[in-house]
């Protein structure tokens, strides 16, 4: 059953494209791995606790339980994200090298593991919850059979587009990795700011007129596979408000210049 | 930029603005005004009615009620919104204002069938 496979595969492509990132950028502090593994794990187990109690969810918030969450849970990402970028730019030199003395900065890499173990966990439980949601239809009205085959195919090829992205950014040398990971986490979570904005409005706690600034859905649809990675990597968007676009540019200006900002000060010292 | 000193740039802590921001959201959150109401079935994994229409330039508030055993996503890209409805249940979706035009959504776990357009006038 094809379908079921491509419905897993793009509901799970956000979330192994963040943990590829995460992976890469944090390849040379000690116990990242677990970290994320940890992230993971939390948020598998959340998704499955989110499946179970989706109509409690769904009721609270006079229907929009869902979007409330959401826009909660993207908020968080973007904040935790831009607090990463920052704290690494302030210490990941002395991270990198302090690398001999293995396991003596465990604590110092300690807390942007934590923050970075956080992202990958709502990553996972976001669109996880609706994964097991879908499975269990297709096993309850097609057959277990069909839920197995949709999953680990859909699973199996998500899991390598992370792969890919993972080894693609190892590709690059080692004193421009640093660079390039900052600027994916900083477009991440421009692009998480952007979507945050379309669950408030979905939540009805903001008022957002839905005039597209443009229209690429006939050269890059956002629904093409192609199209949600460009979502998911740069914040691409085909038809974005004008909200969207300054939410995005925003948090882009603001993690940028206070990178910047952390970098001269410590430049100077 | 002299102002900001090194001394305080580690005490960023774990983001405080959008546990902030949260606290807003939660503390504000009510149910927004819809101008029109509109609702709809989702049975045998197929809308009833599947072409709605609603004003240009109002909030509208789509009631979904899935009659169906499984649940499904309402799904729009041109509308900007999905949800996860579960068997049995209800979902509120909240667009607009919209622009004249005509919004297609389906429910993304069933597309062959589940296919609906929402009409603005």
């Amino acid at each position: 059953m094809l379908a079921a496979s491509i419905i897993v595969f793009r509901e799970v492509l956000e979330a192994v494209l963040v943990i590829g990132i995460v992976l890469a950028a944090t390849r040379q502090v000690a116990g990242s791995r677990r970290m994320v593994g940890f992230g993971v794990l939390t948020g598998v187990t959340g998704a499955l606790l989110m499946a179970l109690f989706a109509d409690v969810l769904a009721t609270q918030f006079e229907g929009t339980g869902q979007d409330v969450f959401n826009a909660c849970a993207m908020i968080i990402a973007v904040g935790m994200l831009a607090w990463h970028n920052i704290w690494m730019t302030k210490h990941g030199r002395e991270l990198a090298t302090n690398m001999a003395n293995v396991g003596s900065d465990v604590s110092q890499g300690s807390k942007p593991l934590r923050v970075l173990g956080v992202v990958v966990a709502i990553a996972v439980l976001r669109e996880g919850g609706e994964t097991i949601l879908f499975l269990w239809g297709v096993a309850t009205s097609n057959s277990t059979a069909q839920m197995i085959e949709g999953f680990s195919i859909g699973l199996g090829a998500g899991i390598v587009m992370g792969a890919g992205i993972y080894f693609g950014l190892l590709r690059i040398p080692s004193r421009y990795l640093f660079g390039v990971t900052s600027w994916l986490i900083t477009l991440l979570a421009a692009g998480m700011a952007a979507q945050a904005v379309t669950f408030l409005s979905a939540a009805g706690l903001i008022d957002v007129i839905d005039t597209p600034v443009w229209d690429t859905s006939s050269i890059l649809s956002e629904d093409s596979i192609v199209g949600r990675m460009m979502h998911t990597l740069t914040g691409y968007m085909d038809r974005p408000n004008s909200v969207q676009l300054i939410a995005w540019t925003l948090t882009v200006l603001i993690i940028a210049s206070s990178t910047r900002l952390v970098r001269s000060t410590r430049q100077a010292l | 930029m002299s102002r900001i000193t090194p001394k305080i740039l580690p005490k960023i802590e774990i983001p405080r603005l959008p546990l902030l921001a949260i606290g807003l959201i939660l503390a504000t959150a009510t149910l927004a005004h819809a101008d029109d109401k509109i609702s709809l079935l989702l049975k045998d994994h197929k809308f009833q009615p599947d072409r709605i229409e609603a004003n240009a330039g109002v909030k509208i508030e789509i009631t979904v009620k899935n009659e169906d055993s499984g649940a499904d996503e309402f799904d729009s890209r041109d509308l900007k919104r999905e949800k996860v409805i579960g068997g049995g249940k209800e979902g509120i979706i909240l667009v607009g204002p919209l622009q004249p035009g005509e919004y297609h959504f389906q429910g993304e776990y069933h597309a062959q069938t589940a296919q609906g357009v929402l009409v603005v006038k």
